[in-house]
């Protein structure tokens, strides 16, 4: 068992890696031959930093459209975020000083990552617009996280496991000296759920955490007239002109 | 007009969401180009035997080229937030015409043709699975009519938590389309007309110096005043590129006369050009930026051989979005003109600094009786800006009407500034054979105007784009109002403003 996670492991991150790697590049390497912001818009970059880091943080247009959405998107991704900083500790000796002040909040932001999660899985079948516009990887997608939010909970309530064996194996696994995995059924789900989450992250939706960054409507500063924005491919449409 | 079911308008602040009506649109489509219309742009005449792999390659060519697409059709996380959003979906009911369900006939083909886990699962029949769609003939024919619904008006893009602007992903998918001679003949006919003719409309050089000479007439009969509407004359100051519709019908032509009485009483000295006797662009439409560009240029070479110092855009909406974003990109550098002055003006930016300044004077009692209401326009408010600071497309026109007009009101909040809703005909869709569509479309609006008749005694509307224009005067009349209550705003401009000595 323990070899076995090793090499799933070992291939997730090695397929997370090279996946989002080219994802990003593609997206930093394709050119934006015009300036699209929607307007009104910043006009300086850090006008340009603000406005994504109030998409990124609180879901700005979000708010704009959907208030029940948002709401539940927030529940989701801020339990998300700081059940991933809890996790930190696994991968690090010895543990940053704010990664353990989050630890006493796992439960709670485990409990709203999944009931965010219930809540938009529930959309997915009682909006029609919703229905209408659901294919079966989004549903997969949400009970991928579901299920991993679940066996994590249940780790964390009822059926515990030896999280300083779970550690080692980790921390093991980064220095190439493997380590025995601890074998109760719930880790063993949830890290196997875990290893399918980095497999599919660049090939899925996922790509909207970084995407969210490159998108030119947002990143864009609203600068056409004082600056002259002409991408290569465009540049070699110039040729000969007066 | 028989069968057009006008919708019945309620509350702008309950607006009510549809429930979604499964091909209730699906007929709507407009002509098909001919060959005559497709081949001098550069575009396939009709349909080719391997369409479809033509189409994929051009698809690949276009998320190679555009970071918006590609990016686009890897994010959607298919949340919905866009879904009630789009002026057509709520004037229809039509599921593909909620913005996401519109991009997932481009994202369908894109998953299965562009993305391994598409590619694998389509090979064995389970495409469905991640979304993925065979690209057949059905599949195309809707591209054609869903395509030809969206007014790329970007109301979607301010909602959506990404940005996604479906605009992007109609324009590929009509460039891709084009590629394989599946064109929208309204569109394309233009773009030859302002090839060959110089403007839209097609109205040749001498009927353009007819119908100004009869403008400085009218005006001296109104007036007494000698008001000039200037054309091709070298070594003026600013050059006016505005839509051919100024030079037709009003409301337009009335607005011109506003600008050529601000120019006149501010002492500029300013020209139009047969060359460029167009503002208008239809290649953003078509998506083809080497169209847009090719349309672009004819400004910059009228500039140069007129000897201009500034270049100024009328009133119209996509025309300053391609003169505002874009002009600088396709055409510039524009350092052979006036530093002093941004490249391109809007005359809205014109008139406002002059009042402003002094440099004209307005009286409101020009347009007594009148209470104003403004559409804002999508390209003005969502794609461009006027003035320094972000959201001066929202004060300037506001602050001139008011500047001009007695009252002013402004419509629902959730219907003006940057949730401003399409007039329904925008995006090359102001053709006869979408007049279902059109009326459809600009409920929203109409709902929103209705609202400030009914509670505050709006009589007009100003409208600050040739599309917007043209497709209001069409559609009030069907919504049970006077085709006259849209104006120009330079029209109110030209009922107040002082000329001559009399100040
Ligand atoms: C920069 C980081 C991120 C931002 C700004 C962000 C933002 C958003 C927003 C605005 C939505 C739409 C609302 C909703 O449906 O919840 C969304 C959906 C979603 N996000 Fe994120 N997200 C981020 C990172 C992540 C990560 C790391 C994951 C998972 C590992 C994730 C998983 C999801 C899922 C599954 C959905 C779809 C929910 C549904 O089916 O309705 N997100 N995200
Ligand atoms: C290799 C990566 C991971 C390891 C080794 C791991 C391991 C664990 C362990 C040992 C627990 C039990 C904690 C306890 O008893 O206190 C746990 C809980 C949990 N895990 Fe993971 N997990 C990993 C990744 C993830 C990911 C990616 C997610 C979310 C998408 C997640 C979500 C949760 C949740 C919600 C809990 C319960 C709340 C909490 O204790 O923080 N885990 N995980
Ligand atoms: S709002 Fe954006 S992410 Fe959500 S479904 Fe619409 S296009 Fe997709
Ligand atoms: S751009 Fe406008 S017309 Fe097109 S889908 Fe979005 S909201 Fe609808």
């Amino acid at each position: 068992m323990t070899t076995l996670f090793a090499i799933l492991f070992y291939t997730a991150f090695a397929v997370l890696l090279a996946g989002l790697g080219f994802k990003i590049a593609q997206f930093a390497r394709t050119p934006a031959p015009l300036k699209i912001p929607t307007t009104p818009g910043p006009i300086t970059t850090p006008g340009i930093a603000f406005r994504l880091g109030r998409e990124a943080v609180l879901f700005e247009s979000l708010f704009k459209s959907n208030k029940p959405l948002w709401i539940f998107a927030i529940i989701f991704h801020f339990g998300l975020f700081v059940v991933l900083a809890r996790h930190l500790r696994y991968f690090q000796e010895p543990v940053w000083f704010w990664v353990g002040l989050v630890q006493p909040f796992g439960l709670y932001a485990g409990l709203a990552m999944v009931a965010g999660l219930g809540l938009l899985l529930l959309r997915r079948f009682v909006i029609d617009r919703v229905v209408y516009v659901t294919s079966p990887s989004d549903i997969l997608m949400l009970l991928l996280l579901l299920g991993i939010g679940i066996t994590g909970l249940g780790m964390t309530t009822l059926a515990h496991t030896d999280i300083i064996a779970v550690k080692a194996f980790f921390l093991g696994l980064m220095r190439f000296s493997i380590q025995p995995l601890p074998t109760d059924p719930a880790l063993l789900v949830h890290l196997a759920l875990v290893a399918v989450l980095m497999i599919v992250f660049p090939f899925s939706k996922l790509l909207h955490a970084p995407g969210l960054f490159f998108s030119p409507t947002r990143n864009q500063k609203d600068d056409p007239r004082e600056r002259r924005h002409l991408s290569d491919w465009a540049a070699k449409l110039e040729a000969g002109r007066n | 007009m028989a069968d057009i079911d006008v919708p019945v308008l309620g509350d702008p602040a309950e607006r009510e969401i549809p429930a979604i009506h499964p091909g209730a649109m699906a007929g709507s489509k407009p002509y098909v180009a001919q060959a005559v219309h497709q081949e001098p742009l550069g575009f396939a005449g009709e349909l080719p035997e391997d369409w479809q792999a033509k189409a994929l390659g051009r698809m690949g060519d276009l998320l190679g080229r555009y970071r918006s697409l590609q990016v686009f059709m890897d994010i959607c996380v298919k949340c919905g937030a866009c879904t009630d959003k789009c002026h057509y979906f709520i004037g229809t009911g039509d599921p593909k015409n909620m913005p996401v369900a519109r991009q997932d006939l481009f994202r369908s083909v894109y998953r299965r043709y562009f993305t391994p886990a598409g590619r694998a699962l389509g090979a064995i029949g389970l495409g469905s699975l991640v979304g993925a769609k065979e690209f057949t003939r059905e599949l195309l024919d809707e591209w054609f009519n869903y395509f030809h619904q969206c007014s790329q008006c970007r109301r979607c893009s301010v909602f959506c938590p990404y940005g996604i602007d479906t605009a992007e992903v109609s324009m590929a998918a009509r460039d891709v389309m084009n590629h394989i001679g599946m064109g929208h003949k309204y569109a394309n006919e233009i773009i030859g007309k302002v090839h060959k003719i110089g403007n839209n409309l097609g109205l040749p050089a001498p009927a353009l110096l007819d119908t100004l000479e009869g403008l400085e007439e009218d005006v001296k009969d109104e007036t007494g005043q000698d008001v000039k509407f200037p054309i091709d004359v070298e070594g003026a100051e600013v050059l006016l590129v505005t839509p051919s519709a100024d030079f037709f019908a009003e409301p337009h032509v009335l607005g011109l006369i506003g600008y050529a009485k601000v120019f006149h009483a501010a002492g500029i000295s300013w020209t139009l050009s047969t060359k460029a006797s167009e503002a208008g662009n239809f290649g953003m439409f078509i998506g083809n930026y080497e169209q847009m560009r090719k349309i672009s240029m004819r400004i910059r070479e009228a500039a140069q051989e007129l000897k201009v110092k500034r270049i100024v855009f009328g009133e119209c909406g996509h025309a300053w979005r391609v003169a505002y974003s874009f002009l600088n990109t396709l055409a510039g550098p524009w350092d052979f003109l006036d530093p002093r002055y941004p490249v391109p003006q809007h005359i809205l930016e014109v008139t406002d600094g002059l009042i402003k300044k002094g440099g004209i004077k307005l009286d409101k009692s020009g347009n007594d009786g009148m209470v104003l209401t403004v559409h804002d326009s999508c390209n003005v408010a969502r794609a461009s800006r006027m003035g320094d600071c972000p959201g001066g497309q929202f004060t300037i026109p506001r602050d001139v009407i008011k500047a001009s007009v007695p009252k002013f009101v402004d419509m629902h909040p959730d219907t003006t500034h940057e949730k401003t809703f399409c007039c329904g005909g925008g995006g090359g869709l102001l053709t006869d054979e979408l007049l279902d569509l059109r009326v459809k479309g600009a409920k929203p609006r109409m709902e929103a105007l209705k609202d400030v008749i009914d509670r505050e005694g709006v009589t007009h509307m100003a409208a600050m784009c040739a599309i917007c224009k043209a497709q209001f005067t069409k559609i009030l009349p069907i919504y049970g109002y006077d085709r006259e209550m849209v104006v120009s705003v330079h029209q109110l401009v030209s009922n107040s403003i002082l000329l001559g000595n009399n100040d």
